[in-house]
């Protein structure tokens, strides 16, 4: 039996972070100038389309009256076709993702999360229905979702190093993933080798922090994971530089393949990088092949 | 303790702790240095890594070099490292400390004094007891040993005595009994009594002598030759050429002592003496009490001036010149002779002379003085002068003291004299009787040949007898005395020439002038003259030099003055006796200075404190800035110099490192580089011309930035308005600064008042003032009106009155109605500025102000008012900014306006009133003039 008093602060402590990554998130979102996306042809949808003269098979009470009577062939309005595409956000919240080398830098976690608010935002004013992965989330349209989308984000993950997760994707669907993708790379292939199999496309974001990009460390060190659960002693680390960084890009290139392979697209994200620019990045990617 | 050349170590011990630094060598160099945990998510990547070099762990040589310098110097450190040590005189008995005392000590009787303490403090640590004692004023007992820091106690009290130490000291120091060391603290002269001392000293134990090496000069007593004054300098050790000045000291004619003259005195190399010969008027001379050497403060170099150095003034007068050319005959003729080599002699009229004051005056064969005269010669014996008179052969037929008693004769005379022993007379000539002896001449050897021919004879008189002084055989007085006032009349009763006695010619005569204190003898008295006369000190001299009254003192034998010898029983000053005073100085005239000189035996160590300087403090600073160095390449080294979380630490380690050095480096680099010359004049001309193209209103800057602000942003008001509705211009206005800006170029200054504004300098006066006589306005605002009327105690009104005081500022009045400035421009009775208070001050209107017939105002024609005084604030109600906007309301609403404009009417009433004076007055004379133009 939990103290209420306590429940009640943590509840708070928990949703603190709430308003400010919604409004960061929806300060992002403003950046990027909408336009309605439709699918450019006649369809099922609100917003007119094209006239066209009205066949057998269009029901009377489908006639456009007012342009029938400007010409002797009857017209019928076609409206565009607009169907709301499924988008599936996943933004890291593991240990690894609580990690940032300066005090004037985000998380690469807030600015995941930032990044997937912002997105699912874009999506969901372009009509789309967004979800979450992980912690599950079906996908809806409107702003209640991105409320309930921010609440569910701001949870941190389990484990040292977060693995999307697809199998809530519906087929079809679009999909999202922030990570560093520093963990081991087999469970995020399967993952989405797994997604690719059910036509599911999206986007990989790589949210690194500029340390890790540079190794800046010197002298004897002992590194330690976000969790503390990995360990690795050097009595060198500048030694190590060269080597690590070898292997960082191998991570990258290695995520890339998989992209490639997969058919999804990716983006290595800095922290020290414009959010915006990363924001129209995602955009762009979850709209090709529209 | 140790030591190693000038380097003492306290705990040398400590030194075997070097030989851990490289057992500490091999362990720091087999650490590693501590790793630094890291938080980093790219962990994952490092996994399976390895070091290539395991060896690279190892603390580098340099850093392991700087670790052991830094160890090794605070293991330097604690051993104590003493600079200069003292050495350790070792013994540990009680410690005498004897010091000498004398007047030689007084020059650097602190450092001594210092000296003394250092000892106490040695024997103190050594936990030795000490006794002080001064050798010139030995304590009556032996020394009480005590407490080295309870001795200390009594330091303040010790001082030099101005004489020697003498037989006192000897004795004392041979009562002595126990054992102790001795440190002696000599002056460096050399005297007899040093030997039996230092041998009475080593009876007891060790004797150290501290001494330092300096020239100690004395001056001896005057000597008077040929009318040149000549004070011999004496100097030990004899060195290479020298040069003193001596200074003769007394009183001005005001009364106040000051340095009458100067004189150098120049030793020759190897000389021990030297003189300095003062060339003096006899009325300066007369006037000296004392010479010194400049610059040495102690009583051997000051040697007092007592009778023997004043000649007296005499004058001597003569009945008349009817006798010329025979000059053996002159009545005068002897009398020079006797005085001219001990006195200075004045002739002249009786008129000239008197002013002179003369010591005595010397009437020959004089009978009738004018009556005038007579009474002013009489008012000065009456003060104190000595007339003393000769008979002859105008005497013998006058009727001067005939019948009554004359003013300025001793005796009444009878008629005619007598003659003894001529061809024409009776009788042997007479001789001398033996002086009586409460006669001054008493004791006086009457030479054979004396004899009288002829005298004036003395009137019988019951007082006759007492009067006499000298006589001869038959018991008719020869000399007769009487005291007038603070004065007295002696009369000889023959002449001063030998017409009438052999007298003149023999050497009583002079005796005789000298007893009566008419002339000054060369020496002193002799010892049976002081035998059983008491003196008195008048002033006394210290062992510095200087003088002190001695009124307390009392009376001393006069047999120790015969050979005075200063001593604690007569200590060196100013003695009085009943006629004369004598001088006792330090040093006789015979005085030598020597060198003290030591048998081998004992060590003589300079006065000079070495400081002990320990190096531990440094030692342990320098250790602390290597290890902060090793802080620095540790962090270099670990990497936490570079890379993230690194900027705090070697921010602060850097921080520390650079502020000490930071502070003077700073000031060397801030200090303002002397003013250019040529720019600074640019400067002034610049500033000239600014002031000068245009008119331009100026405000003091009071140092409170605001105040200035809404003075400056009232007068650019103010001047807009001008700009706007006269035909004045006023460019922007500008600020000056009292001490530095030239005011001359500004028609008007507005001086708001802060309670805590700076009094300007003299020098910013001396230009107010110029300022003000030369047409300038200031008006002072106190910006107090709505706190307290005029004078009312606001602090700015307070310090109105002290910036005020120095100014030159005519009688004022409150405004008057007629003043020109309520019609300068605009028709005003109100002059508000913020504040609407009527309290304004203006110079006041002369009190002849007539009121013109026809006219509303009185005639005020002359000057403008240097000042006008308020309180309402109008720089606030004039401020604009520079976009014209008021910056401060005035008042309410339409009635506020209204107040403003009609601040804005007095600024350029009183704006006109500066540039135009009193034109507008001028209008008086309207009527005047159309009727002389015939209108």
């Amino acid at each position: 039996m939990s103290d209420p008093l306590a429940l009640r602060a943590g509840a708070e402590t928990l949703a603190a972070p709430l308003p400010p990554l919604l409004a960061e998130a929806e300060h992002l979102a403003a950046a990027v100038l909408l336009g309605e996306h439709g699918r450019r042809r006649a369809g099922l949808g609100d917003t007119f389309w094209q006239y066209r003269p009205a066949m057998d098979h269009d029901e009377t009470r489908a006639i456009d009256w007012r342009r029938s009577a400007r010409s002797d062939t009857t017209f019928v309005q076609d409206k565009e076709w607009q169907i709301a595409q499924s988008v599936m956000v996943w933004a890291d919240g593991a240990a690894s993702m609580d990690f940032a080398s300066r005090k004037d830098l985000p998380t690469k976690a807030t600015r995941a999360r930032t990044l997937a608010l912002a997105a699912a935002i874009l999506m969901s004013r372009a009509g789309e229905r967004v979800g979450l992965a992980w912690p599950e989330l079906a996908p809806r349209r409107g702003e209640a979702q991105v409320a309930r989308m921010a609440a569910l984000l701001a949870e941190a993950g389990e484990g040292e190093y977060g693995v999307p997760e697809t199998r809530s994707a519906p087929a079809h669907s679009r999909a999202l993933f922030l990570s560093d993708f520093l963990g081991p790379p087999e469970p995020v292939e399967e993952a989405l080798g797994r997604a690719a199999d059910r036509e599911v496309r999206g986007a990989l974001v790589m949210v690194l922090d500029p340390a890790e990009e540079a190794f800046p460390f010197d002298g004897r060190t002992i590194f330690e994971s976000m969790g503390g659960t990995i360990r690795h002693e050097t009595l060198k680390a500048g030694d190590l530089r060269g080597r690590y960084l070898e292997r960082l890009a191998e991570r990258k290139d290695r995520m890339t393949v998989l992209g490639r392979v997969t058919g999804w697209q990716v983006l290595v994200h800095h922290t020290d990088q414009s959010a915006a620019s990363a924001l129209l990045w995602i955009y762009n990617a979850l709209e090709r092949r529209r | 303790m140790l030591t190693l050349g000038p380097l003492g170590l306290t705990a040398p011990w400590l030194l075997l702790g070097l030989a851990a630094l490289p057992i500490l060598w091999l362990i720091l160099r087999a650490v590693p240095p501590a790793p630094i945990r890291r938080r980093f998510p790219g962990v994952a990547l490092l996994l399976g890594l390895r070091d290539e070099d395991s060896q690279s762990d190892r603390t580098p040589w340099w850093l392991l070099l700087l670790r052991m310098l830094a160890v090794a110097l605070v293991i330097l450190a604690f051993a104590g490292p003493i600079l200069n040590p003292r050495a350790d005189a070792g013994g540990t008995g009680p410690v005498l400390i004897v010091a000498d005392g004398s007047w030689a000590d007084a020059r650097d009787w602190t450092s001594r004094r210092e000296r003394i303490a250092t000892l106490l403090d040695e024997a103190a640590a050594d936990g030795r007891p000490a006794a002080v004692a001064i050798l010139t004023e030995p304590p009556s007992g032996p020394p009480v040993f005590t407490d080295a820091r309870a001795a200390q106690q009594t330091l303040a009290g010790l001082e030099p005595a101005p004489w020697a130490p003498g037989d006192a000291a000897t004795a004392w120091a041979e009562a002595l009994e126990g054992d102790f060391d001795t440190i002696w603290l000599s002056d460096g002269l050399e005297r007899d009594s040093r030997e039996a001392l230092l041998a009475a000293f080593e009876d007891h134990g060790a004797v150290r002598v501290f001494q330092s090496p300096r020239t100690t000069f004395g001056l001896r007593p005057a000597l008077h030759e040929e009318g040149t004054v000549d004070l011999p300098v004496i100097r030990t050790p004899v060195g290479p050429e020298a040069q003193v000045t001596v200074a003769a000291l007394g009183l001005d004619p005001a009364g106040i002592e000051r340095q009458l003259e100067t004189a150098a005195a120049d030793f020759a190399p190897g000389e021990p003496v030297a003189n300095a010969a003062f060339d003096l008027p006899p009325e300066l001379r007369n006037r000296v009490t004392r010479f010194e050497i400049v610059g040495q403060r102690s009583a051997g170099a000051v040697t007092l001036a007592d009778d023997s150095l004043r000649r007296r003034e005499i004058a001597l007068i003569d009945g008349g010149s009817d006798r010329e050319g025979l000059e053996l005959l002159s009545p005068l003729y002897y009398l020079r002779e006797a005085l001219a080599p001990t006195a200075d002699l004045i002739e002249g009229p009786l008129t000239d002379i008197l002013p002179a004051n003369p010591d005595a005056i010397i009437l020959a064969d004089v009978a009738q003085l004018a009556d005038g005269e007579a009474q002013a010669v009489r008012e000065w014996v009456e003060g104190g002068g000595l007339l003393v008179r000769f008979a002859g052969p105008r005497l013998a037929s006058s009727d001067v003291g005939r019948e009554a008693e004359d003013p300025l004769m001793p005796v009444r005379l009878r008629a005619g004299g007598r003659s003894v022993g001529g061809a024409m007379s009776w009788g042997e000539p007479k001789t001398l009787a033996p002086f009586p002896e409460e006669s001054p001449f008493f004791g006086l050897p009457i030479p054979d040949d004396v004899e009288v021919t002829a005298q004036v004879m003395a009137q019988p008189d019951p007082t006759l007898a007492a009067r006499v002084i000298a006589q001869l055989t038959d018991g008719t007085p020869l000399v007769t005395r009487e005291a007038a006032g603070e004065g007295q009349i002696v009369l000889f009763h023959v002449t001063a020439n030998a017409e009438w006695s052999t007298l003149p010619l023999s050497g009583l005569f002079v005796q005789m002038l000298e007893r009566l204190a008419i002339s000054t003898r060369g020496a002193r008295p002799s010892a049976e003259d002081l035998e059983g006369t008491v003196w008195t000190p008048e002033e006394l001299l210290d062992a510095y030099g200087r003088l002190f009254d001695a009124d307390t003192m009392p009376g001393i034998d006069g047999a120790l003055l015969a050979e005075p010898e200063p001593g604690p029983d007569l200590p060196p000053g100013l003695y009085a006796g009943e006629e004369r005073r004598i001088a006792v100085n330090v040093l006789g005239p015979e005085a030598t200075l020597g060198p003290a000189s030591w048998p081998a035996r004992i060590a003589v160590e300079g006065l000079a404190v070495v400081r002990e300087l320990p190096l531990k403090g440094w030692l342990l600073v320098g250790a602390a800035a290597l290890l902060m160095l090793d802080v620095l390449a540790s962090l270099a080294l670990s990497g936490r110099l570079r890379g993230p979380r690194a900027a705090g630490g070697a921010a602060v380690v850097l921080l520390a490192l650079m502020l000490a050095p930071a502070g003077p480096a700073r000031a060397q680099g801030e200090a303002p580089a002397a003013p250019d010359s040529e720019t600074a004049s640019a400067d002034l001309d610049a500033f000239a011309i600014e002031a000068t193209s245009n008119v331009v209103l100026a405000h003091v800057l009071t140092g409170d930035p605001e105040v200035d602000a809404t003075a400056e942003a009232g007068l650019r008001g103010l001047g807009r308005v001008l700009y706007a509705r006269t035909s004045i211009e006023p460019a922007e206005p500008m600020g000056i600064d009292l001490e530095r800006d030239e005011l001359a170029f500004f028609p008007f200054l507005y001086w708001p008042v802060t309670a805590d504004q700076p009094i300007p300098s003299r020098e910013a006066y001396q230009r107010l003032n110029r300022y003000l006589r030369g047409g300038g306005m200031i008006l002072f605002d106190t910006r107090d009106a709505d706190l307290g009327g005029f004078g009312s105690s606001t602090p700015e009104g307070r310090h109105l009155q002290a910036l005020a005081r120095p100014l030159d500022i005519p009688p004022i009045e409150p405004l008057p109605e007629d003043h020109v400035l309520t019609r300068t421009f605009y028709l005003l009775q109100a002059f508000p500025g913020r504040f609407n208070s009527r309290d304004i001050w203006v110079e006041s209107a002369p009190a002849d102000a007539a009121l013109a017939e026809g006219m509303p105002f009185r005639e005020l024609n002359d000057g403008v008012t240097p000042v006008v005084i308020g309180g309402n604030d109008w720089a606030a109600a004039w401020a604009v900014d520079e976009s014209g906007q008021w910056l401060f309301p005035v008042g309410r609403g339409m009635a506020g306006e209204r107040q403003r404009e009609m601040a804005y009417r007095f600024g350029v009433n009183l704006i006109m009133h500066v540039l135009t004076g009193n034109y507008k007055s001028d209008q008086v004379h309207v009527p005047a003039l159309l009727e002389r133009l015939g209108q």
